[in-house]
């Protein structure tokens, strides 16, 4: 009976915040609008125009290799800044002394502008590919060691004696234990370090690259092609946001299990 | 000795360690003085080009801007906290928002805010705005959330205000929170303004540094980088040593 | 006893006069469907009285507390306090002790203790008088300058009630205060309150899982029944008001928990959701 009571209250919240979440997105575009109004064509594109131009620019072959190239180079970063994360927070994490010397240190490197770095990677790896890569794993690689490296600290120590008590193996107390103790967590630090990775490996295209969709912005600043810039800008910002929506998603799945 | 001390001198020996290990592959040729200038040297060269005075006004520039976006992120960012925490409606909308918003790259505005406002400060004080203010909002959020209720039921047992709960209770409780806030929004200021000077400045710490690598000045390059790290490592020590300071009464002795 | 910082003069008022009662509240908590938490509740307390409530957990004991206290307003009936009605504030005289750790982290202890009087006004020479003493009486005075969280649980129960009987309360609420304690220190904290109900002679409501601590402490008892909470029964102790742990040994102590576990056994049954039991 409470269930047939509560339903159409459940819904109704739903809706009403359906339609709140709505509003926004609305008022958001009117400020847009009004930016576009008020400094015309030469700073912005309306967000009609721009979604015009950007439907055009998703057909065309040119901008395609752009995306080509911005995503093999984001997928070799968060792969090296994943593995290289994970693996020295699980390492930090489970040698306490090691984490209380460094934890610090890595949070002060989390801290400073690491674009200031950029001349010593292109100086390093040189133009191309491997230094967007570099540039990638420089911003993600730190949140994902510091996420895993509190989730370990973090575990309830009862979990450690109980897969002991139980006689596992080091290697079955990793496997059954700690791993899935800490998954939420680190899963927390992977979308963390996605939005980063990704943040560095598009301003490594802005310098470092002839390709790319930085490249794209970059080239669009200097050859005060407002239409193009504002219409990457948006894609970006709209896949951005859609990914880490759907990682969101994912993470409170994860994190509602238990 | 305790263990605290073990960790500080470790961590002291790890840092020294690293500096010397870099000096040392300088000095011996393994990297070449090219690409890497040896940590020695790059503190002479800060020295120097700090000395020199030429970039005095970048310096200004820079850490004024900084100061402008910062002040104005935490003002506004408290602000705003509590207007959502008071306003649960509200905050249900912008919850997506404020979820994402740090996936969002931001400095991919700059562009249209450079044509917005000019190439003045403006631009890059709405930057570092947009990167500081989100984060102390969302501390403000954590930390009004994280008000144990039985401290408010304290309030009205002592028959407080609105005013006095605010300061004597919620505040005090919010403290760790707030702090927080505080420290991020001064890092992602710093962060993103510096690369806006990096990216489409003329003025300011992070375009002398783009500039000087652009003309192959190395040892300018190098002295102002070192700075920069340097400064923002000793802002956020200062910051953490203050915050320990202030709650170190409220952690386990 | 003259002049002990914790009374006020002239507390010493013959009894039994009426000094908080509850006539037909109920609470009903808003919603689809609303929930029916307490009540109806009839119930008088006289003054100087040491009354204990016990019942099953979700019975509505806090809900209760809240509505005495003026922290939340009853959904139907009167709520007064000497005299006065109760609506949806605390009024002057009353004070509470919670289940959950209520000790302000950035404050000392004595700065705890210290911070309903400074928010009075009160004079600072008074209010040094009055904190010293209530930091001793609760034996805090090696720690009047420690912080909360260099305290153990029960240090940090016992600065709460050092900062609500600072205020000289002339009716003490406690929910659950000892809920978190282990049983040795929970008897002797037990015993610590009765030294404090006889020194301040005030009025004392105590809400409470354990059936011994109600036992024991208690002039009277009340024992709730599964939501909504009403009372079921109604049990005078008949200790005598000078007492403390030892009457665990009493022949009567035995007899008096059973009764009221009689009454408390099917009614914390329904409340676990049971029946088969």
């Amino acid at each position: 009976m409470s269930a047939t009571v509560a339903a159409p209250a459940r819904v109704r919240r739903t809706t009403r915040r359906n339609f709140d979440q709505l509003l926004i997105v609305l008022v958001l575009l009117a400020c847009w609008q009004g930016a576009y109004e008020y400094a015309g064509s030469v700073a912005v594109t309306s967000p009609a125009g721009t979604v015009a131009y950007a439907a055009s620019m998703l057909g065309q072959m040119w901008f395609w290799g752009d995306v080509g190239a911005t995503a093999i180079a984001f997928a070799y970063s968060l792969l090296i800044a994943s593995v290289l994360g994970v693996a020295l927070g699980l390492a930090l994490g489970l040698w306490r002394f090691a984490a209380d010397v460094t934890e610090p240190v890595l949070a002060a490197l989390y801290t400073i502008p690491k674009v200031t770095l950029y001349p010593v990677i292109l100086l390093l790896f040189g133009l191309g590919l491997s230094a967007k890569v570099a540039f990638g794993v420089i911003h993600g690689v730190i949140p994902i060691t510091l996420f895993t490296l509190s989730a370990v600290k973090g575990l309830p120590p009862v979990l450690l004696r109980t897969a002991r008590a139980m006689r596992l193996s080091p290697v079955q107390t990793i496997l059954w234990v700690l791993t899935p103790a800490v998954l939420p967590e680190i899963f927390t630090g992977l979308r963390v370090g996605f939005s980063l990775t990704l943040l560095g490996v598009l301003i490594g295209e802005m310098f470092a690259s002839q390709r790319g969709l930085g490249f794209l912005i970059i080239n669009g600043i200097n050859l005060h092609n407002v239409p193009l810039t504002t219409a990457v800008v948006l894609v970006i910002v709209l896949a951005a946001i859609g990914a880490n929506v759907a990682l969101l998603a994912a993470d409170r799945h994860l994190r509602r299990q238990r | 000795m305790n263990y605290g001390r073990k960790v500080l001198l470790a961590r002291f020996a790890l840092i020294v360690g690293a500096i010397a290990l870099l000096e040392l592959l300088c000095r011996t040729g393994v990297i070449n003085p090219l690409t890497l200038l040896a940590p020695s040297a790059m503190a002479a060269a800060m020295v120097q080009v700090i000395a020199s005075g030429q970039v005095t006004s970048d310096i200004i520039r820079t850490f004024s801007t900084v100061a402008i976006a910062f002040a104005a992120s935490v003002v506004v960012g408290i602000a705003a906290g509590a207007l959502l925490h008071a306003i649960p409606r509200l905050r249900r909308a912008m919850d997506p928002l404020l979820a994402s918003y740090y996936a969002m790259p931001f400095f991919v505005f700059y562009p249209v805010l450079v044509a917005f406002f000019g190439l003045n400060a403006m631009p890059l004080i709405a930057i570092g705005f947009a990167a500081a203010m989100v984060a102390m909002l969302i501390s403000t959020l954590n930390g009004l959330d994280r008000v144990p209720p039985v401290m408010l039921k304290v309030a009205r047992m002592h028959r407080l205000g609105r005013l006095r709960t605010l300061f004597l209770v919620v505040v005090p409780a919010a403290a760790p929170s707030l702090m927080t806030g505080t420290k991020l929004a001064l890092a992602y200021a710093f962060i993103s303004i510096i690369a806006g000077e990096f990216i489409l400045s003329g003025k300011g710490l992070g375009y002398q540094i783009a500039y000087a690598y652009n003309s192959f000045d190395n040892r300018t390059m190098y002295g102002l980088m070192l700075f920069v790290l340097l400064v923002v490592t000793v802002m956020n020590s200062l910051l953490h040593v203050w915050e320990q300071r202030l709650l170190r009464r409220r952690s386990r002795a | 006893m003259d002049a002990l910082p914790l009374s006020e003069p002239g507390a010493n008022l013959p009894a039994p006069t009426v000094h908080a009662s509850l006539r037909g509240v109920t609470r009903i908590y808003p919603g689809s469907p609303p929930v029916h938490a307490l009540g109806p509740i009839d119930l008088d307390l006289a003054k100087g009285e040491f009354f204990a409530v016990i019942g099953p957990s979700g019975c509505g004991k806090s809900t209760l507390l809240d509505v005495l206290a003026g922290l939340s307003a009853a959904s139907d009936g009167q709520v007064t306090f000497e005299g006065k009605p109760v609506a949806g504030n605390v009024p002057e005289g009353v004070g509470v002790v919670f289940q959950e750790d209520a000790s302000f982290p950035w404050l000392s202890v004595s700065d705890n203790v210290a911070f309903g009087l400074r928010r009075a006004g009160v004079d600072p020479a008074e209010i040094k008088r009055r904190v010293d003493y209530a930091v001793g009486f609760m034996g805090l005075r090696d720690f009047a300058r420690a912080f909360p969280m260099q305290l153990s649980g029960g240090m940090r129960q016992r600065v709460c009630i050092a900062r609500t009987l600072v205020m000289q309360p002339r009716l003490i609420l406690l929910d659950e205060p000892f809920g978190a304690l282990d049983q040795q220190t929970r008897l002797l904290m037990g015993d610590e309150l009765l030294r404090l109900w006889r020194e301040t002679q005030a009025t004392v409501l105590l809400i409470t899982h354990a059936l011994d601590e109600a036992a024991m402490l208690s002039d009277r008892v009340g024992a709730m029944s599964a939501r909504p909470g009403r009372f079921v029964d109604l049990v005078e102790t008949g200790w005598p008001r000078d007492r403390d742990s030892t009457l665990v040994a009493e022949a009567g102590f035995g007899a008096l928990t059973a009764r009221l576990w009689s009454h408390l056994r099917a009614e914390s049954i329904k409340a676990i959701g049971g029946g088969r039991a």
